[in-house]
Order: structure tokens, then sequence, then C-alpha cells
């Protein structure tokens, strides 16, 4: 038997201040989450509300100014440094001068892997993106949705159990958008990881996620958390009812608070 | 390019000694075009038979101009690339302790803008001074290198500046990136800040190499070394009463030099292209 993981993410009372005095800014209000091992959850809410500082925040880019941040079960801190998650971020940053094999492997060279090890297990996550005849280009080469698919692949290199993405396809086009999105359900179905996912498309947080944290701005804190009915993400789940009632759900999370937050 | 960029000037010279009038255009008594006559401005031909001439006018076996030249390019070229692997040390060492405290970079860049509106004519002397009185490791201090460190002080001044600008040219995604992999400021350094300063390094290092020869060549002439090319200079301009075109001989010199020393740099770049996806030259 497999004894029980720890939650992927559990957050508590977290608040985030940035500067001091009369110009502090509340950028995050009483935070409590819980991500489960294996869950997907999105954060969703309008620009402002805090969603990609929380994410930095769980991957201690950012220290939180109160409350407490555990990833697997570890501060936050630890966690970075154990390397128990993968980041992707809107631009897929990738080193120009490496080859896109060679930027898979960055994080695995960073941790001492040896070199035949490191190129296996490269290979075999490219592969896992559709860009396994792609290891030995340039990134210049390759057009914007494969440069996010090789930000991934590196994301994944390290087999995290928690992959934390900030809007990692907000800069493709809808027909690209909706084939990463089915990609990334089938990536994380095979890697078993946990994902918290920051995005401000409704429809991208309901199709991938079991799970909608609706949140609002000023100060950013959580509204509601939406449940989203189960069921095969595959085509067809973007026709189906169920969708359209959950999308309907969200928007209207959404809309009520901004009009309650607005003076 | 350089070749064309050459002809078109030869061209220009003897174009304008062909048109201009011997004594130059004056309005009243002010010269407004300079004089084109033989002494002011020696045919090309001329000017590139001088090299061929005895050192010593009339005294065979003394070596020609042209080793003459050759000889002080050589000597002072050694200078400045001492100079020149100094002031890049330095400046490296600078802008590696300004990327990595914030503080240092605020304490020390006004210093390192400062340092550089200081003349070098004012800074050669007291450097010259070092000479006889001090000693490093048990070893005296030269007059060259004197030069040398003059040299060096010009150039640093461009790697410091170009190297600092590389070091923070990363992307944020790519800082937070590596960051998010817990890697140190060591493997940031090694990964991703100095194969991204490349781009900013290599104009920096054309720059110090162009600096370093000139910082050469002033404090050679400013401290009175022998053996350089800005000795040269000195003495054949002093000759040129007698024979117009020597002048012209170490400046062809010291512009060589200067070639030399860029397209040396310009090697370097090419081998790491690679890193720096928009430089085309």
């Amino acid at each position: 038997m497999n004894e029980p993981r720890p939650p992927a993410v559990a957050l508590e009372g977290v608040g985030k201040r940035f500067g001091s005095g009369a110009t502090a800014v509340d950028a995050l209000t009483e935070i409590d989450l819980s991500v489960a091992a294996g869950e997907f959850v999105s954060l969703i809410g309008p620009s402002g509300c805090g969603k990609s500082t929380l994410l930095r925040i769980i991957a201690n880019l950012i220290d939180p100014s109160e409350g407490s941040v555990l990833v697997n079960g570890k501060p936050a801190r630890q966690a970075r440094l154990d390397q128990d998650y993968g980041i992707a971020f809107q631009q897929a940053g990738l080193l120009e001068w490496r080859t896109v094999q060679a930027n898979v492997e960055l994080p695995l060279a960073l941790h001492g892997m040896r070199r035949e090890e490191r190129r296996s297990q490269a290979a075999e996550l490219l592969e896992l993106v559709g860009l396994g005849d792609f290891g030995s280009h340039r990134p210049s080469q390759l057009s914007g949705g494969m440069q996010q698919r090789v930000a991934i692949a590196r994301a994944l290199a390290r087999r995290p159990a928690l992959l934390l993405m900030d809007e990692p396809f907000g800069a493709l086009d809808e027909m690209t958008r909706e084939r990463m999105q089915s990609e990334l359900i089938r990536i994380c179905a095979e890697t078993r990881a946990a994902v918290v996912f920051v995005t401000h498309s409704i429809p991208e947080a309901v199709f991938l996620s079991q799970r909608a944290v609706v949140m609002s701005p000023r100060p950013g804190r959580i509204t509601e958390i939406i449940d989203v009915p189960p069921g095969t993400r595959d085509e067809d789940f973007r026709e189906a009812d169920a969708f359209y009632a959950t999308i309907t759900e969200v928007r209207e999370a959404l809309r009520a608070r901004t009009r309650e937050g607005s003076p | 390019m350089l070749l064309l960029a050459l002809l078109l000037l030869a061209a220009a010279w003897e174009l304008y000694k062909l048109a201009a009038p011997d004594d130059g255009v004056r309005i009243g008594d002010a010269l407004i075009l300079p004089r084109s006559d033989d002494a002011s401005m020696p045919h090309l031909s001329r000017i590139f038979e001088v090299f061929g001439e005895q050192e010593v006018a009339g005294v065979a076996g003394g070596g020609t101009v042209l080793s003459s030249v050759v000889d002080a390019v050589w000597y002072s070229l050694r200078l400045a690339v001492a100079g020149f692997a100094a002031g890049v040390a330095v400046g490296f060492v600078l802008a590696l302790a300004m990327q990595r405290v914030r503080v240092v970079e605020r304490a020390l860049l006004p210093w390192v803008v400062l340092s550089q509106t200081v003349p070098l004519i004012a800074l050669a002397p007291l450097v010259y001074g070092w000479s006889g009185n001090l000693s490093l490791f048990g070893l005296d201090w030269q007059p060259w290198m004197s030069v040398s460190v003059i040299a060096a002080y010009l150039a640093f001044f461009p790697v410091a500046i170009g190297v600092l600008r590389g070091f923070s040219s990363p992307t944020p995604v790519q800082t937070e990136l590596l960051a998010a992999c817990a890697a140190s400021w060591w493997q940031t350094l090694l990964r991703l800040r100095l194969p991204a300063s490349v781009a900013y390094t290599i104009p920096a290092l054309k720059l110090a190499a162009a600096a370093a020869i000139v910082g050469a060549i002033v404090a050679e002439i400013s401290i009175g070394l022998n053996g350089g090319i800005g000795r040269l200079i000195i003495s054949y301009a002093q000759q040129a009463t007698g024979d117009p075109a020597r002048i012209y001989a170490p400046i062809i010199g010291a512009a060589a030099m200067g070639v030399v020393a860029v397209g040396l740099v310009g090697l370097l770049g090419v081998a790491l292209r690679r890193y720096q996806p928009e430089e085309t030259a």
C-alpha cells in the first residue's frame, strides 16, 4: 500500500504586503488553500488580484508577509531547494545559446546529474511533449507553442510532484492553446503531478481543473472555490452542458465580486 | 569593408591635393581649408616610399624606417596588451562585485565614471613617479609598467560598464527560473549571466583594446619612454622640416596596431558567436 501523500500545497492565513507605512499595498490577505496530491487547481481572477504573487509565494520566489506555506508537507524554501516543484511562465524563458535538449537538461545539470542520464531523461521528456525530433534545434527556430512545450518539458525535468504554471498559454493563439490544454491534461495523467495553474481565461480554468479558485483584487483574496464536475477532458467535454454550466458559474462568481469590489 | 574605407580615404586625400590650391583657402587671415603643398600633404606614394628609406639619412646599414616602425609597434603593442589584460581583469572583477552586491554598485559606479574624467596627461607623471619608489614582490617598478598601468586605466572602464550590463541582461523569467531550480549564485553566474553577457562583453572588449592602445601611446609620450611608437611619433615630427612625409609613417603604424588589436577581439567574438544572437558583424 502507498502511504498517503501529503497535500501538494497547504496555505494557511497567507498574506503579502508590498511596501510599508501609508503607501503599503495589500496584495494578498487571508489565503487558505489546500491542493491535494495529483489535483489540478486553477487560480482565476482579474489582473491585480494577486494570483501570480500567490504562485510565486508557493514557489518561494517571494516570501509571504504572514501565514504558513507548505509544499509536499515541507516549508516552501525547503521544497524549492529539494526541487519538489517545476515551474513554467507565460514567456518560455529559454536560453537562446542552448539547444532545446540542453534547455530541458538545465535543471538536471544544476542538480549535478550525470551527462548520459541527463541526456536520456531529456530525450524522454521531449518525446512526452511531442518534440522528440527537435532536441538539437535552437529555441529561436521553434514557434511560440513549441517553445512553451520545451518550457513545460523543462518544468517536468525533475519529475516534480507539483507543477506551477503562470499563464503558460497566455501568449498563444486560440487553436494552439486548446491543443496545448489537451496535451497538458495527458501529461498530467502520465506524471500524476499536482498542478497550480494561473490563468485569466474562464474556459481554460474550467477545462483543465478539478477546482477553480476565484480571486478578487484590492486586497487580493479568495472569494469562491468552484468544483468542476468530473468527466473525461476531451473535445466532447468542450461542448458538454456541464462545461458551459460551470463556465457560467465561474463568470458569475467573478462578476459578483467585481461589482461588490467597485466603489 | 575596411579596405574600401581605406581606398576612399586615399582617394579623398589625393583628390583634395589635386583640387585645392597649394596655399589652402583663406578668408582674410583665417585659414579655411588646409594647405595642400608637398610639405603639408605629401603624395601617398611619397608617404609609402619613406618606409623603405634609411632610418638615419645617408647612413647605410642602420635599418629602414619600416623596421623602426615595426619594432616600435611591437614594443608598444606588448605594453598595450599587458595593460589591456590588467584592465579587463579589473573591469570584470568590478562588474562582478557590482552585480553581486547592489550597494557596491551604488557606491562604486560614480567613482568608475569619475575615474575617466581625470585627464591622462595629469595622471602619467604621477604613475611614472612610482618607478624607483615602488617594488612589488621583490620586483622593482619599471617605467614600462607605468605605461601599461595607464593603458589599463583606460581599458577597464568599458569592460566594467559593458560586463555589468551584460550580467544584468537576463530577463526576470530567466532569473526566476534559475532561482526556482535552486541554483546558487555561482551556478546562475556560470549558466546564465556569463553566457548572456557575451553580446555586451565583445563590443566592450573592442573599445577596451582601442583604449589600451591610445593609452599606451599617450603614456609613452608623456612619460618619455623610449622604444615605442609614441616616442617615434615625437622624434619623426621633429624631423618633419627635412622630410615632411616621415611623420605619417608612425601614425600609420599606430593605426595598423589598433586595427590588429580590435581584429583579434573580433576573432574572439566569432569564436563565441553562438552566445550573441543579434550580432551580425
